[in-house]
Formats: C-alpha cells, structure tokens, sequence
C-alpha cells in the first residue's frame, strides 16, 4: 500500500511564485504578492474495528493579488501550468480595473518583512504506511470499547498525517518558505444507558510523531469523556459561576481576537472599539503572542504579507496593549501593522497556579462547560448566548451531567469577571489556554 | 421539465468540457475504472469537477475588492463493502487518475469479498430545475460593481443612523461529470448567486447590525428583477433599527413562536441531519430504528426537496449522478424516510434519494440535504400569535448546530420580539435557543398556513463539508422551548 514521502526540496513551488510576480510585472501591476501551497497527506478512519475510509490528500493553491496603484484585485486557482497561472493573474489584473482607488492598499513596508527566517522547527514528516495508520487508528478505538461496556457505538477513530510547503513572496524581493508537518490521531464514541445515547471525542495533535499521545490514552480519554454525560439533564434557569473547560475556554479568547482585530476596528463594527489602553479584564491576566515557540502549532516567523512576527503583549495587566493589525487596516486606522495579516500566532493565556480540580473547588457551586453549540456570538455588542453542555459543581465537584441548556451574558462583562485562568493549558491549538473561571452568567434551562 | 434534448446537451458540453482539453476519451475513462475495479469493489466513481468562482465586495461606498477563484480536478472512489478507498488529483490528466485510480482501488485488499455490485439506476430523464447559466459572465463588471453601489445608496438613503454598509455579491459557475463504475454517466452544470447586505446603525452611542441577502441557481440578472436587491438593503436597515430599541431576551422555558421562511433552519438542525442515511446506518443518531414512530405532532409534514426550480438547495443530479427528488421525511408525525447516498442507501438495503453530495472532487460525498421544509398547515397565522398568553416571537436567524447523537440543537435568534397577552411587543435581543430534536416536533401546536422559503442564504457545514441548501415553514408555535437570554 502506499506510503506517505517527502519530498526533499519543492524547487517548483518556489519557482511558480517568481513566475506568477512576473506575469503581473509584465501585465502592468505596479506590485504583486502571492501565496502558494501544496501540501499531501493520508487519513485513514476506522469504525467497529474495521476500515472505513483510506484518503489520500494532495492540495496544490496559488493566490495572488496585484496592485495598480492603490487599486487592487486578486485571484486564485489549482492550476499550475503555464496557462492556469497566466489566466489567474489576467483574472485578478481585470478585477484590479473595476476596484476604487484605496490609498492604504499596498504590500507591507519593506522595512517590516522579516529579514530572515529562522527555522521554527515545524517539519517532522511521518512515513506512515496505510497499514499503520489502520493499525493506530483500531487500537485507539479498541482502548475507547474496553473502558466501559457502556460504550455501544463509534463514530470511528482516526490517524492522519498531512505535509506542506508554503512560499510567500511579494514584487519587493521578499520570498519566504515554510515546510511544516501536522499529525493527528482522534476518536470520537458513543455511550448508551436507558436515559438514552451520548457522543464525546479526544484527538491528540502535533508536529512531531513522537509527541502525539499513545492511541490507548485517547481512546481511553474518548470513552471516559463520554461515559460521564450519561444521564445528563436539563438544569432550572440560574445566574451561577462558569467554569470552561480549556479545549472550549479558547473560543472566549477568538472572540477578544476578532473584536479587536482591523477589519472589526476600521468597520466600527465591533463592541471593543477605542479601547485600546483600556482595562478589560482583572490585573492578572495576560495575554499575548509567542510566534517563535519552536514545534508550536501555530508557529510563524512572518505573517501572510512576509512581516516578522515577535512575541507580543495583547492583554497586560487586564489592559488592551493592542489591536491585532496587517498593514492595510494599520494605514486605515494610522498605526503600525503587528505582524497579524493572516491572524494570530500561538495566541497564549498566562497560566495560573490552580489546575482544573483546584478552580472546581474554587468555583464551589456552578456549571463546568465542556461543550458549546451554536453561534449566538453579537460580535457588534458583545451579547454573548450559547448551547452548552457540561457538569452541575456542588461543592467543588462534579454532580451530574448537565445538557439542553444555553449560557449567556455580555462579553465584555465576561472579560471583566474572569476570575481564575487554569494551568491546565491545552497546547493542541494556535489559541492556547487553560480552564477559565467566569464570575456570573445567566444559564437558561428548565 | 424534464427533457432528453437538455440532458444529452448537458451531457456533451460536460465532457467537451472536462475531457476533451485534456486529451481524454470515454475509452481512457474506462480504462480508469477498469483499474479501480477489483473482484470485490462494489461501487466506484470518477467525479471530474472544474468551477469558477468570483466575489465583489463594497464597503464605505466603494467596492474596494475583488477575487476570483478557478478550481478542477477528478476524484476517484472506490467502496467495498462499507469500506472506501479515495484519492484525489487536481490535474486532470491520464497519468494522475491512473496514481490516484490505484490508490483509491487499494481499500480492496481488505474489503469483504464478494457482495455483488450495484444495479445501474440511471435516470432516464434528467431533470431541468435551472438553465446551464454562466453568472460571472451575465453582467459585465461594471454593471457587477454599479449594482453594490446602487444597493449601499439605497441603505444610506433609508435612514441617517446608517453608519456602515458593506455589501457583498458571488457568483460561481461548475459542470460536474459523474461516471459510475457500471458505466453510468450524468452531468450537471452549476450556476449559484448571491448578494449580501449588512448594516452597522447607532444612536446615542449604542451600535447594532442588520443583514439580509438572497439568491439561487441562476445568475445575476436576478437581482435586478423585482426589486430584490434593493430588498435586501431595506430588510438589513429595518433590522438594525429594531435591534436599536431590542431590550435583555428572556432566560428558560416558554412557548415560542417561529416565522415563516428562514426560521426554518429549525427543522434543518432539529431533524434534518439526525434523518440523513449515515448516522441513521451507524446507529448513532437519535432518530435511528425510528421509521413508521410518530416523532412529530400531527400537523407536521416535512419533506427535503430538491427539485425546486432555481432554489439554492436544489441540482439536477446529485453528486453521485442520481436525480434529485422529493423525500418525505415526516409525514402527519410519522417518520417515514431518511436521506441516502449511494453507500449508505445500498449498506441498508434502501434507495437513494439524490441527496448524495460532495463540497469538491476533493471531499467523499455524504448523504446531505437539498431544500428542507415544512408543509402549510391550516391557521391564520396572526391567530398562532395571539394564542400565547406570554412568549417569544422570532422572525429572524443566525446559523444553528446540533448534536446528532443526543439530538440536543441550537439556533440563535437575530430578531426577536416577546409575545405578551396575545400580541406581539418589545424586540429582544439575540438569543439562542436550544431544544431537543426527537421531541421538539411533538410540541408543534400550530401550523400556519403561510409557508415560505428562505430567501437563498443557507449554507450548511458537515465533516468539514460546506454545500449550498434552503430551509422553509409557516408560521409555527412550539408550546416550549429553551430560550437563552440573560433575564430571569
């Protein structure tokens, strides 16, 4: 069966980047910038112990975006001969005819661009034959059935495995390349009694094989995740402490990001404007940007218009230290880009002392979070209401399952009253956070 | 509307167009399948794919950006049993399906001998729910960005607390060509628009959105018929300015009133995905082992059509090069029917019902919906409204998510309004609301008899899977509902 290589060095992706800035040089563009990635991988599931599907991925992308003046228009495609590159770059010229002028558009200024790139330690490809990832992904699921006879069903376990190389290069002589890996293994079970079914997940995911989690301890995790919200019910309406566990505590954390981010900003669209200096959340949280962690998932060394990126405060001391910037919506609101086009970079909650147990106990009486559904998320007011399920805490303990209720409030007053970050820091993210105490919400129930 | 001539012609342009630039015959594609087919494949498929897309976009009174996408490529499938080996290439070459024909048809090695293969269910006739229309090219771009413009003037017009406006329009146009390993063909060519309105008001220093938007399967002259444009930039002020006066939505469990039209994404979360045939094969839907229970009060009659002319949800063929029909889902309460693909259709001994859909060459297809709606019932619906003592009445919605396996789902609510003595007063803010979907149909007390479909907005995200669908209902009352404001 087949295996998953690498490929030592993409020379070509390189190469159609420089084509593609010389077409639109020569198409008249007074500036290009273009994105390519192809990437390849396998993913292979397996159901009630046996083989469900065996996918073999192979991506190829290449965009670009062509200035004529401060009029610009952008295109992309999968075709990478001559003939596909040429119409991209036509198509986006043609659209650069029709947009206004836009005096803030433009590349990013070149004495921003990083001026090397240091290896971030991202590329750790895994030769994983088929064989082998069936193999994984049947005893990842085999350790999920053995917890518990309540286990009854699966929606299957997975291995994947996924390799790219991505080249960034703009008319400016900036070219920057990043070959990167990204393995995972999952598993997702379903746990019946006679108050009905329950499905709950675990997944493991990392750059590097060796630092997945062993099969066994995610499918085990799946099971026990599962098995808990046997018998869970609906709770009367309350206003009570919210606790949320880390792998959905970092949605709280992409809300701040988007509020905060330009396009937010400079559409006045968002319930944080102007608060830049302002005290958002308590003294001791922070709140910032590590982009050269070594081996981090969400790892870069320059943004998505080649600026270098650095570790940066966002929150300090409770207060906004910055706006989340490119260097379009930095002209438009007349600050400096903060390396974010493209979004941000191993976004990371400063841990506190208590682990998940401890803020439990400190919470006392409330609702532990492990699940939310829906997007009731006003980004414009910051009201805040979502689907939850979870645990009731009396005590400092979990009581009962809890599910079929909502949890709602005002982001901003979220942000106000978080009053404990745990050091439960889940790392499988580019939003990286522990559990996170929020003094009061309203849960919605029976 | 079905009609032989536009099949064959769809037929031939498909492979005119897919094939024949790339050297490719029908001979080379049966050599393909002959590869991927092994003694004990059971089904196969080349799905060959070339779309164009291209989006414009306006804000502060200018259409400042513009992108177009252009994406081919060939999938190949090959199922054995309930196992399915899948490879993709984005180059549609004989060398490239050759790779990804051998890795696909590997799956066999361990597949379960021998099941025999599928019967060839060609549609005889292809249905004609919409012209093979190029959108990109059915206005010039000039008239593409002149028509954004017109659309953000008319906001602005409207009322001075008009702060923002951005406004998007998307068109793509993509022939698909399905061959079946027993040597089935079908062919569908694609248009899809839409065009987005959303607004930002203030007054005193308080800031609200709106939004609306529409579309379907035709292309952008659309827009400029019967006033829907400019439609969608009345419906996204009037919203904003309702959230402007909108006070805390109410916190817990209380009878609720649903609008007609897009409120329908309630049966789309609540129903619609624990009916489609992969969760039902597996067992690990709520609604598994439930055909012929009654799973609804009696007034409800729900079906997923996807034959609706020029409606969003809507194809001529599926994915798998099956015809689209109307499924009836819920009929009179009762549970009659699931949603199926090929797969899992065959796994459990059922038909297809053309729901088998794939984002792209590059995704496996899934039993997915087209249009999912509600019939009409027989009530006035002003009547619905004033048979609640104390309630929610809402009208308008964001997106909704459910949990198939505990069958607990959401949608949230972007214009709400409380339901006081029979009348409907104060707008509410967005909340979500949350219910459990193999009971909240029983609950269903009243049907009005004002069905309406969604104006074409909705898309729906599955296994990481976007496809285009429609929702529609009358006028419904729930007799309880869990309604997630923050006022107790």
């Amino acid at each position: 069966m087949g295996t998953i290589t690498a490929n030592r060095r993409d020379v070509s992706a390189e190469d159609v980047a420089a084509q593609v800035l010389e077409m639109a040089r020569r198409h008249g563009a007074t500036a290009a910038e273009v994105d390519t990635g192809t990437g390849r991988g396998l993913a292979v599931t397996v159901r009630k112990g046996e083989v469900e599907t065996v996918e073999h991925h192979r991506d190829k992308n290449l965009s670009v975006t062509v200035y004529f003046g401060t009029r610009c228009g952008s295109s992309s495609t999968s075709d990478f001969r001559t003939e596909g590159l040429e119409e991209a770059v036509r198509a986006a010229c043609t659209i650069a005819r029709f947009t206004a002028e836009d005096p803030c558009n433009g590349l990013a200024d070149p004495a921003q661009l990083a001026p090397i790139v240091p290896d971030l330690d991202l590329y750790h490809p895994w030769v994983l034959t088929v064989d082998d990832a069936i193999a994984l992904a049947k005893r990842c699921e085999q350790a999920a059935f053995a917890v518990d006879g309540r286990i009854v069903n699966s929606e299957g376990a997975s291995a994947t495995t996924h390799e790219s190389f991505d080249v960034y290069a703009n008319s400016n002589g900036f070219i920057g390349t990043v070959r990167s890996t990204r393995h995972g293994l999952s598993c997702a079970v379903i746990g019946e009694d006679e108050s009905g079914m329950q499905r709950d997940y675990e997944y493991t995911s990392s750059r590097v094989p060796a630092d997945l989690l062993a099969p066994e301890a995610v499918g085990a995790a799946a099971a026990r995740r599962t098995v808990r919200r046997l018998g869970a019910r609906q709770i009367k309406t309350c206003q009570v402490p919210v606790l949320y566990e880390a792998q959905v505590a970092k949605s709280l954390l992409s809300h701040l990001v988007s509020a905060v981010s330009g396009p937010s900003l400079y559409r006045r669209s968002s319930f944080l404007l102007d608060s830049l200096g302002q005290t958002l959340f308590p003294s001791h949280i922070h709140i910032y940007e590590d982009p050269l962690l070594k081996r981090g998932m969400g790892s870069a060394a320059f943004d998505g218009e080649g600026v270098a990126t650095a570790r940066r405060d966002l929150i300090t001391g409770g207060v906004l230290a910055r706006y989340c910037l490119d260097s379009y919506a930095a002209r438009r609101l007349n600050l400096v880009t903060t390396a974010n086009a493209g979004g941000v970079h191993n976004l990371t909650i400063e841990p506190g002392r208590e682990d998940l147990d401890g803020l439990l106990k400190r919470m006392g009486r409330g609702l532990f979070v492990t699940e939310l559904i829906g997007f009731g998320v006003n980004g414009v007011t910051g009201d805040y209401s979502r689907g939850a399920a979870g645990f009731w805490v009396e005590d400092g303990a979990l009581a009962y399952p809890v599910e079929e209720i909502t949890i709602a409030g005002n982001l901003r007053d979220m942000y106000k009253g978080l009053v404990a970050v745990g050091c439960d820091t889940d790392v499988r993210h580019n939003t990286r956070t522990g559990s996170l105490l929020v003094e009061r919400m309203t849960v919605a129930g029976g | 509307m079905a009609s032989h001539d536009t099949y064959a012609d769809t037929l031939r342009h498909a492979q005119d167009f897919l094939l024949t630039p790339a050297g490719l015959s029908s001979g080379d594609l049966e050599v393909v399948m002959s590869r991927v087919l092994g003694h004990n494949i059971d089904y196969a498929d080349l799905y060959f794919q070339y779309s164009r897309q291209e989006s414009w976009s306006l804000e502060e009174g200018q259409v400042k950006s513009g992108n177009r996408h252009t994406e081919q490529g060939v999938g190949i499938r090959a199922v054995a049993g309930e196992k399915t080996g899948f490879a993709y290439s984005d180059e549609i070459m004989m060398p490239a399906l050759l790779d990804a024909a051998a890795a696909a048809r590997a799956i066999a090695r361990s597949g379960n001998p021998g099941s025999q293969g599928l019967a060839a269910r060609t549609g005889g006739e292809m249905l004609c729910l919409y012209a093979p229309l190029d959108p990109l090219a059915s206005l010039n771009d000039e008239d593409k960005v002149a028509l954004l413009l017109k659309v953000e003037q008319e906001a602005r017009r409207l009322d001075p607390r008009v702060r923002q406006v951005m406004a998007s329009l998307g068109g793509s146009h993509e022939t698909i060509l399905v061959m079946r390993h027993d040597g089935a063909l079908a062919a569908d060519i694609r248009p899809l628009v839409r065009l987005n309105v959303s607004v930002i008001v203030e007054q005193d220093g308080r800031r609200e959105h709106g939004s609306s938007g529409g579309g379907g399967r035709t292309d952008y002259r659309y827009f400029l018929t019967e006033d829907h444009a400019l439609g969608y930039a009345r419906e996204a002020v009037r919203q904003a300015l309702v959230n402007l006066e909108a006070v805390a939505a109410p916190a817990g469990t209380m009878p609720v009133v649903l609008g007609p039209g897009w409120p329908g994404i309630l049966l789309h979360e609540a129903i619609g995905h624990g009916l489609e045939g992969d969760f039902n094969r597996k067992g690990t839907s709520a609604f598994a082992n439930r055909l012929g229970e009654r799973i609804a009060s009696e007034a409800c009659t729900v079906v997923d059509d996807g034959t609706l002319p020029g409606r969003r949800g809507s194809l001529n063929v599926d994915d798998e090069g099956t015809p689209v029909q109307s499924t009836v889902l819920i009929e009179n309460g009762v549970l009659k029917g699931y949603m199926q693909d090929r797969l899992n259709a065959r796994l459990m001994g059922m038909a297809p019902t053309g729901n088998g859909r794939r984002e792209s060459y590059a995704h496996l297809p899934m039993p997915r919906m087209t249009n999912t709606y509600m019939l009409a019932g027989d009530r006035d619906p002003e009547e619905i409204v004033a048979s609640v003592q104390k309630g929610l009445y809402a009208v308008n919605f964001g997106g909704g998510q459910v949990d198939i396996t505990s069958g607990k789902f959401v949608f949230s609510a972007s214009e709400a309004y409380l339901i006081e003595n029979g009348r409907i007063g104060r707008p509410v803010k967005g909340a979500t609301l949350i219910g459990n979907g193999p009971d909240v149909l029983t609950r269903v007390a009243m049907v009005g008899r004002d069905l309406a479909l969604d104006t074409g907005v909705g898309t729906c995200g599955k296994d990481g899977q976007s496809v285009p669908v429609g929702v529609g209902q009358p006028t419904l009352r729930i007799d309880s509902l869990t309604v997630g404001g923050t006022e107790e």
